[in-house]
């Protein structure tokens, strides 16, 4: 109990001074447009009434916390979730490109990392590959994927048919869900990679050496040290990877057509000056980020736990 | 046909010599190591080129290596211009302010520990959402030119570096303090000649990650609205006009800036890392 305190007292002070500093500058951000509107109509603005007005805008340079939650309420609460306008319909499209990416970049990363700890060539060849491309701006390929992707008709996850055939009509997460959960993928497997070729390889040589003694395949070796003596490794790059398939959805999204999604709802705002739409989408991607990464701590500090290797 | 063939034969025999080299006597020499990737990276790049022309792929879908190399030969001044604009303009000086405001602040906040235990927990946080989403939100704030794109870059590599530093400068022990101490050494003496040093392999590794993320940032930004280069710019109207050599040849730069930026930064580690166990041979 001690130690929450300790953290969050001073945890809420920050935030709430950010809150303070954001309202501030949410009023001498957005001044200019109120003082330029009296101007025009020749009347003078108070102080009461210039931050009321800036508070309120429909356009504000910097929208107040309490427009972006507004804006959020009204976006996922107010309207129904197969509406164009509901945060929650972007919000989905997103996360199921996230979500399928995420397992197959996850998927294809440990298995690479498998065959590089088991295959010396693939060591010396694919690893420094691996390493040297988390150097390499890798998200600008992906206006080019979408695109191509789109040229050659591989774009929906079922096609219009087979989806019809199976659900009456073809889901809206369905169209254009390929090229973004393809980057999403990729976003997310050389991290995994990396760290998994490290968790596969976190064993030391006694325990190596006792394995030896006993006369432990291969196989054996691998399920019961490797694999286990890897899972706070699995985690980590779990947890970056999910951040790196999130920000590949939402970045493939601002050139994948139909323009739906968050990233979509960001570039659309930012077309028609919609600022307080930007931010609700920076924020529902935000919240998003953070649930799925919880969701991955949750499980493992379970699994941990149960292990017994928990800190 | 015969271009598929022979993409097979090579294939088997780089394969081949592959496991030869990695299970021969000298895997563990210089040379072999640097030998083995290559000849991956190659065979790579044959069997593009080979299933390419032998497939008859048009270059609207995927260009062979050939004409990106072709490209890039002939578009050097645009390439150049591109990569000026964003990566020195946008990116170096978004990087260099981002982590210099980043050391400071970590210094600021380091006498109290108030102020650390509510930072970064706060800055952990966002350091793991999608902070690129900022973008839209800073190129109407900053206007199109590269001063946008710095400000993203700015914002993004912020708090990895912040986190970065104030773990670093936690890692000195009490004995090495003390030691300080007993020679009257006054905080900022303390702080400049024991623990800042001390905490140069924590910082590198905050500089590190921040390479990609400011080259990201900068790029993605430009996807946002630019002015008419820059590297973002560039890839996002070839691929509208579907030049696909022109986009390969600028994420081709974007990996070789890439990696150049993340060796320049490794190599200042060296330097001035040199003892830590990390740099030894």
């Amino acid at each position: 109990m001690l130690t929450m305190n300790k953290t969050i007292i001073p945890v809420l002070t920050v935030v709430a001074t950010i809150m303070v500093i954001w309202y501030a500058a949410s009023v001498w951000m957005n001044s200019k447009w109120v003082y330029d509107q009296a101007a025009r109509a020749g009347t003078e603005v108070s102080f009461s009434e210039l931050v009321k007005d800036t508070w309120s805008q429909d356009r504000p340079v910097l929208p107040a916390p309490h427009q972006i939650v507004q804006e959020l309420y009204k976006s996922t609460v107010l309207k129904k979730v197969t509406s164009k306008r509901s945060l929650v319909f972007h919000g989905w499209i997103t996360l199921s490109a996230t979500l399928l990416g995420f397992i197959f970049g996850t998927g294809m990363g440990i298995l690479l990392a498998i065959g590089i700890v088991h295959n010396r060539a693939m060591d010396m060849s694919v690893m420094p590959w691996a390493i040297a491309s988390q150097t390499v701006p890798i998200i600008a390929i992906a206006p080019m994927i979408v695109v191509v992707m789109s040229t050659i008709g591989a774009t929906d996850f079922l096609g219009k048919d087979a989806a019809t055939a199976l659900f009456g009509h073809q889901p809206a997460f369905m169209q254009g869900l390929l090229p973004k959960a393809v980057i999403a993928a990729y976003l997310s497997f050389f991290p995994v990679v990396v760290g998994m070729v490290k968790g596969l390889r976190s064993p030391d040589n006694m325990q190596l050496d006792l394995l030896k003694t006993y006369n432990a395949s291969k196989s054996r070796t691998f399920w019961s040290l490797r694999l286990p003596s890897s899972t706070p490794y699995l985690f980590t790059s779990l947890k970056i990877g999910m951040a790196g398939a999130l920000v590949g959805a939402i970045v493939s999204e601002l050139s994948a057509s139909p323009l739906r999604g968050l990233g979509a709802r960001m570039l659309t705002g930012s077309y028609y000056g919609q600022t307080i739409q930007i931010w609700a989408a920076l924020f529902a991607a935000a919240a998003m980020a953070a649930t799925l990464v919880g969701i991955i701590g949750m499980i493992e500090r379970y699994s941990l736990q149960r292990m017994g290797i928990a800190k | 046909m015969k271009w598929i063939v022979g993409v097979l034969i090579f294939w088997v025999a780089a394969y081949a010599l592959n496991i030869w080299l990695a299970n021969s006597k000298w895997r563990n020499t210089r040379a072999v190591k640097f030998a083995v990737p290559a000849i991956f990276g190659i065979t790579i790049l044959v069997i593009w080129e080979g299933l390419v022309k032998g497939l008859q792929v048009p270059s609207v879908i995927l260009p062979p290596p050939s004409m990106i190399a072709a490209r890039v030969a002939d578009s050097i001044p645009i390439l150049w211009g591109d990569l000026v604009q964003t990566f020195v303009k946008g990116a170096l000086t978004g990087y260099v302010i981002g982590c210099g405001a980043a050391v400071i602040t970590a210094i600021l906040i380091d006498r109290s520990t108030f102020l650390q235990r509510g930072l970064l927990p706060v800055g952990n946080f966002i350091a793991a959402l999608p902070i690129i989403g900022t973008a839209p939100i800073l190129v109407m704030w900053f206007g199109f030119d590269w001063q946008s794109k710095a400000a993203v870059v700015v914002v993004m590599v912020f708090f990895p570096m912040l986190v970065n530093t104030v773990q670093g400068l936690k890692a000195t022990d009490q004995m090495q303090r003390d030691l300080m101490h007993t020679y009257a050494g006054s905080y900022w003496q303390t702080l400049f000649k024991l623990r800042l040093p001390a905490a140069m392999p924590a910082i590198f590794n905050g500089l590190k990650i921040a390479t990609t993320l400011a080259l990201i940032g900068a790029i993605v930004a430009e996807f946002f609205g630019s002015p008419t280069r820059g590297m973002g710019f560039r890839i996002s109207v070839e691929v509208g006009r579907l030049g696909l050599d022109m986009v390969w040849a600028e994420i081709f730069v974007a990996a070789l800036a890439g990696s150049a930026f993340y060796g320049a930064v490794a190599m200042l580690e060296k330097g001035i890392t040199f003892w830590h166990p990390s740099q030894r041979r």
